[in-house]
């Protein structure tokens, strides 16, 4: 009986749409002094109407439980499921050690609309900390849910949240002889994830505009690499360059007027900036050896790269004006794929350690590397908006997996796809 | 050695020609007798004579041939020819020389390790290197063309050594 009902369940859960829908993230390793919070489930109280598609409470616990600063409570421990503040009584959630309470409700509002209410509390000074009426539709339940997780979490940590956030990755699939693979976009959580551009051909190295609203990326579409610029909310794209040779590693300045990226059509990979409005080309790197994934500091100052000129693959920075090449990394011999954290303190890089390849911090005032991973072949890190995680591509028993570390290495989550090897992870910046 | 092959050549494209005459036949055979019937009260009718020359063939396909092998292997990150593949390479500079109309695009290829833009870069050093042996050998380089796709066209999908073996590569590829 317990077996028939554990299938049934599994059934139930592999036809939801949540199942189907995207990436499927595993906590794989939490957080000692997490804080423990109480989210009840959101009540519907818009009957005799449809109730609304998605879990708003249960989006928002799995949201900060992600983050790794919060130990949600299950719902079978709850004693009570408060949806109103005259319904709550916190000597239930002291009983239970809850150092915050979140509760909420949903109501109907119009033909197809939702009133979603939230509130947060203060267990231990009884006490009420937040408190937002949200008007909204179905298709945005899940960015609200996202949204009020982040300013529980902005309330309680002091740091921005960045649920409401997307991230970009590449999805490969099909076989080796008819490959197919697809740029796609999702919600921070993995969920709601939406194809932007598939081809036949190789798709790579997704770059988000500083605004969030475009995407620069390298397709193969023509059996040759070009970088194309695409608006992610209209579908509409242009190639932006299609020279002799390679066309690669985009990036956008913090300002979204230049995009520096590697082209090889003078010898060999150098660096180039692009005015895009004009079109016009500058060799910003000129070196014999390779150079390339250049990234921009947050204040347009500096540009890191990856070149082999010391014989080997190591960070390197020169000023934008153009001057002085310094060397960045010397630890390891292999070092790559470098770029910013949001406040341009660190640098997230590919190190090499042993024969595994890993996911690296710089502490560029003191210079020193953390390594944070311990993969295999772990690759294409990139850090949350607000400087908390980092998103990175794994692999994970064969297959190509994202999986995302806290920049302290404290936390870490794997998501996976059901369908095909994940890669080139980016994590958007903030939408206004 | 480019002397001995030359001298094969026309053996090559007479065995070739021998075979296709003897296999293929079918392309034209169904016009044959179209018009039967469509013309009431004429005594001539008109059929389709059989075209013939459909088949194809090429040294490059002929497999005792070193042309017919146009995978080479790099250690990793690397793009120096071991010297096993030298010969190989001679005898496509050579078809090259002899045919001027031919076109070779050549692919760089890396294994997985490391990261994506960087084995670009890294697939591109690979197909240069190939490019500029033959071009050494006296290859017109309007004859080729270059293309990396670092790693995102692996021939086997593993995550092992064996695989990353076969992974580094350079393809020639004619057009």
């Amino acid at each position: 009986m317990k077996s028939l009902l554990r299938l049934l369940m599994l059934i139930l859960f592999l036809a939801s749409p949540l199942a189907s829908a995207g990436l499927v993230i595993q906590i794989t390793q939490g957080s000692e002094g997490a804080l423990p919070i109480a989210v009840v489930p959101f009540r519907w109280e818009g009957k005799p109407a449809p109730p609304p598609p998605q879990k708003i409470g249960a989006i928002v616990a799995a949201d900060l439980h992600r983050s790794g600063y919060f130990k949600p409570l299950r719902e079978s421990q709850m004693l009570s499921f408060p949806a109103t503040t005259t319904e709550v009584d916190f000597r239930d959630w002291r009983a239970l050690k809850q150092e915050n309470l979140v509760i909420g409700r949903v109501l109907a509002n119009g033909p197809g609309g939702y009133k979603v209410e939230f509130k947060l509390f203060d267990v231990y000074k009884g006490e009420q900390l937040l408190g937002y009426s949200f008007d909204t539709t179905a298709a945005d339940l899940r960015g609200v849910a996202h949204h009020i997780a982040d300013l529980i979490f902005e309330t309680l940590t002091g740091r921005r949240g960045a649920f409401a956030t997307r991230i970009a990755y590449v999805v490969s699939s099909g076989t080796v002889k008819k490959p197919r693979v697809s740029l796609r976009i999702s919600d921070s959580d993995g969920q709601n994830s939406q194809v932007i551009l598939s081809s036949k051909e190789p798709i790579m190295s997704p770059a988000w505009s500083p605004d969030g609203r475009k995407l620069a990326y390298v397709s193969f579409e023509n059996g040759r690499p070009g970088i194309w610029v695409q608006e992610v909310f209209s579908g509409k794209r242009e190639k932006v360059a299609s020279f002799k040779g390679i066309n690669g590693a985009p990036a956008w300045s913090p300002d979204g007027r230049f995009l520096a990226m590697t082209l090889s059509k003078d010898g060999d990979p150098d660096i180039y900036v692009m005015d895009l409005a004009r079109r016009k080309l500058r060799r910003l790197v000129h070196h014999w050896a390779i150079d390339t994934e250049p990234s921009w500091s947050p204040d347009g100052r500096y540009i890191v790269f990856t070149s082999d000129r010391g014989g080997s693959p190591q960070i390197y920075r020169v000023p934008v004006t153009g001057g002085r090449t310094e060397r960045l990394t010397f630890q390891n011999s292999y070092n790559a794929r470098a770029s910013y954290s949001p406040d341009g303190k660190m640098l997230t890089f590919i190190t090499r350690v042993g024969r595994n390849y890993r996911i690296a911090v710089m502490d560029l005032a003191r210079r020193d590397v953390t390594v944070l991973t311990d993969g295999s072949l772990d690759e294409s890190p990139s850090f949350a908006p607000n400087g908390s995680m980092i998103i990175y591509a794994t692999n994970y028993r064969g297959r190509g997996v994202l999986a995302a570390v806290s920049t302290d290495g404290r936390v870490k989550q794997r998501l996976a796809l059901q369908h095909g090897d994940v890669r080139d992870p980016v994590w958007s910046p903030y939408y206004k | 050695m480019k002397t001995r092959l030359l001298k094969f050549v026309p053996l090559f494209l007479l065995t070739l020609l021998l075979a296709g005459c003897g296999t293929t036949s079918t392309k034209t055979t169904s016009n044959a007798g179209n018009n039967a019937g469509t013309e009431t009260g004429s005594s001539a009718q008109s059929s389709a004579a059989r075209e013939g020359g459909s088949w194809n063939g090429s040294p490059l396909d002929d497999p005792d041939s070193p042309l017919h092998e146009k995978v080479i292997h790099f250690d990793y990150d690397s793009s120096e020819i071991r010297p096993q593949y030298l010969p190989i390479l001679r005898a496509h500079a050579d078809y090259l020389i002899n045919t001027p109309s031919a076109r070779v695009l050549i692919e760089g290829h890396c294994d997985e390790r490391g990261s994506r833009e960087y084995n670009i870069a890294l697939g591109e050093r690979r197909a240069n290197a190939v490019k500029r042996f033959l071009e050494a050998e006296g290859v017109s380089p309007l004859q080729i063309d270059t293309v990396s796709y670092g790693e995102e066209r692996p021939v086997d999908p593993g995550h092992n050594e064996l695989a990353w073996a076969k992974n580094r590569r350079a393809v020639l590829v004619y057009q």
